[in-house]
């Protein structure tokens, strides 16, 4: 899970990081009395989780309160690359002498996390790292040993950090682990006209797997801003994503939904889901995947592929069946049963009879026949 | 022969007697895997009946390993106490731990990788299907019925049910060994050393490899494959049609920028001479058609 720069700059603040003064305030209406408390003149930022905001116009000065209430004005509701603009975070601006980049992320190939560090923060770091190799350092991280003040005053002198930064090195580790993160990354890190060292901006990408062992992450961490149909799944605890086709799309495993998505699109159709059931296709998620996927109104159809491996084909068969009761099909359904008892379940599929059903044995021939229907063919 | 796992491998299974553990422990044995024991410090001295089997519960994997020989185990832990399981098995020193819990959080995969490695056990997954060699033995939850047929195709995959799809299109040729080396970010056994095990296998005519998108441990196969691997290689990628940042399931299933995607690494396989299809029924003709000469 990604968060927003807000709600990284408070788990930086947390671990000892120190970070500019900051409110962040979702209605214009609020903006005035937060510029005020934040001593007038601030930088108005928008939180969306993209990059390149700055250059898409998300991050503006403020002189002063009303002027901070015109920005918010223009920002809150914009489009960013896609992203609309729910809140912004109104800033104290800071006297900046120079800018760094540094960040923990997983190197999924070494199976370590690389601390990445540079005296060039500021701008894209993707840039300077293909440009100029040498100014920015990778050092692994033993994760038994974990970043000590030994590695952090290492890992600052190979990208030429002043050595005050250490420590920010060593809480932004902390940050890292104790929070369960797969990447942490403050850019810039600032040294200020007075000397101090504070995280301008940040990325934090938390581990839903630990969610388990980290209780302050609270029980909601659904993303309120997201889309609508998104929410609804994930409520009902189905692995939903929301694509922009016309072919709603079930199937079982995330490799073979992939997979099935790929074979629609190559089938001149697009793919309107991603909706992994996994291994448990009971006749209540197979209903609420079809309740999701339907209520898309540019689903034309729907493509149910199950490759029985653990599951058994019957049991998909029997949860489709209890599904056509409960859910009204207002679209028609391909199903391509495969593998473990496939011919019970398609013998089960052939007795229901429903007129809006449809049953072909292969992959590549279900995707053809769930396209044309979607295409408007017949 | 076969690569990893083979009818002379002794299996212990960590978290056996849990409902999983259970399940998949008979699935194992009626597939011929000789299971000898399960670990479970709390059952230490027990035995379960599964089917007509009885198997010894040890309270530790060395203890296990002590009393048996055996030399690979099958993790089924929760995640909370899979980190555990996995350093426990690698400080007995077992060759080979299969790691099949889904959900455990990556920083903990980053600690027993380390600690692995340093003790020379190799570790497949974790949320890995596992591997099988028909014929000869089942270590996971690959349902051993799908290919029942020992044969010449080598198969490794990051996701399991893409591996049972190929296993089933390939039954009647058959399999060496299919290794499922999992779709998280943080893995033990990579596509390369399975397609270097291949190589090295004298079972084994043909490799099939099934990659998705995220991370670049396909480009690196490809690369790996122009230079080492002389067996021909058929290849697979799903994940064509996923957005740019959306996760799909698999927490290593991110596409951030153009490296990672489908195309890229379609591509740097096909620029190392693997023949890539399109769905997976056209990958499994390639294959057939590759070995027929």
């Amino acid at each position: 899970m990604d968060l927003y720069e807000h709600q990284a700059r408070q788990l930086f603040a947390d671990h000892g990081i120190a970070v500019p003064e900051a409110e962040v305030v979702d209605h214009p209406s609020a903006v005035h009395a937060a510029a005020e408390r934040l001593g007038g003149r601030v930088v108005v930022k928008a939180q969306v989780k993209v990059g390149g905001r700055g250059k898409a116009g998300g991050v503006k000065m403020a002189a002063d309160p009303a002027a901070a209430v015109v920005v918010a004005r223009g920002i809150l509701g914009a489009d960013i690359k896609g992203h609309t603009v729910r809140s912004v975070m109104l800033a104290q601006p800071v006297d900046i002498q120079d800018e760094f980049y540094v960040s923990y992320v997983l190197d999924r190939a070494a199976g370590t996390f690389l601390a990445i560090a540079s005296a060039e923060g500021g701008m894209d770091i993707e840039e300077v790292a293909a440009t100029r190799p040498e100014a920015v350092a990778r050092i692994p991280v033993d994760p038994a040993e974990g970043v000590t003040a030994a590695t952090a005053a290492r890992i600052a002198e190979a990208a030429s950090l002043p050595a005050e930064t250490a420590p920010v090195l060593q809480a932004l580790w902390r940050v890292l682990t104790q929070e369960d993160a797969l990447l942490v990354e403050v850019n810039p890190l600032v040294r200020t006209a007075d000397g101090r060292i504070l995280a301008l901006d940040g990325k934090v990408t938390l581990d839903d797997n630990a969610a388990f062992r980290q209780p302050r992450r609270g029980s909601d961490s659904a993303d309120p801003h997201g889309d609508p149909l998104e929410a609804a799944a994930a409520a009902k605890g189905l692995n939903y994503v929301r694509l922009d086709g016309e072919v709603g799309i079930i199937g079982n495993g995330a490799g073979l939904v992939m997979s099935t998505l790929d074979v629609v699109a190559g089938c001149g159709a697009r793919p309107a889901n991603f909706l992994d059931i996994g291994g448990g296709a009971s006749a209540r998620v197979m209903a609420d995947g079809l309740t999701v996927i339907l209520s898309d109104p540019s689903v034309k159809s729907v493509f149910v592929n199950v490759f029985g491996g653990i599951t058994a084909c019957d049991a998909v068969a029997d949860g489709i069946v209890q599904a056509l009761d409960s859910v009204h099909l207002t679209r028609p359904l391909v199903v391509r049963l495969d593998g473990n008892s496939a011919a019970r379940g398609r013998a089960i599929l052939d007795e229901r009879a429903h007129p809006m059903v449809q049953q072909v044995t292969t992959m590549d021939g279900a995707a053809g026949r769930a396209a044309q229907l979607a295409l408007g063919g017949h | 022969m076969a690569i990893f796992l083979s009818k002379e491998s002794k299996v212990l299974v960590q978290g056996m007697t849990g409902a999983e553990g259970m399940k998949h422990t008979r699935r194992m044995l009626a597939a011929g895997t000789q299971i000898v024991g399960g670990v479970n410090p709390r059952k230490a001295g027990h035995t379960v009946d599964l089917d007509d089997r009885t198997v010894p519960v040890f309270g530790s994997v060395q203890d296990g390993m002590d009393a048996t020989g055996a030399d690979v185990t099958v993790v089924f832990v929760p995640p909370p106490f899979a980190r555990a399981a996995v350093v426990e098995a690698a400080d007995a020193g077992i060759g080979l731990a299969v790691v099949i819990t889904e959900g455990i959080p990556v920083h903990d995969a980053v600690a027993f990788h380390a600690h692995a490695r340093a003790r020379g056990t190799r570790i497949l997954g974790p949320n890995c299907p596992g591997v099988i060699s028909p014929g000869q033995s089942n270590a996971g939850i690959i349902p051993a019925d799908i290919a029942t047929k020992p044969g010449r195709i080598g198969l490794v995959s990051k996701s399991g049910t893409l591996t049972y799809q190929l296993m089933h299109e390939l039954r009647e040729t058959g399999f060496s060994t299919a290794v499922g080396i999992g779709g998280d970010p943080v893995i033990g056994t990579t596509h390369i050393d399975c397609l270097t095990a291949f190589e090295n296998d004298p079972d084994t005519e043909l490799i099939v490899l099934i990659g998705e998108i995220g991370g670049d441990a396909e480009e690196r196969a490809a690369a790996h494959i122009a230079q080492h691997i002389t067996k021909p290689v058929v290849g697979y990628i799903a994940g064509f049609t996923a957005p740019e940042g959306k996760t799909m399931g698999h927490a290593g299933a991110i596409v951030s920028g153009s490296s990672g995607t489908a195309e890229a690494k379609k591509k740097a396989l096909e620029a190392a001479g693997v023949a890539v299809g399109a769905t997976p029924t056209e990958t499994a003709r390639l294959a057939e058609n590759r070995l027929r000469g």
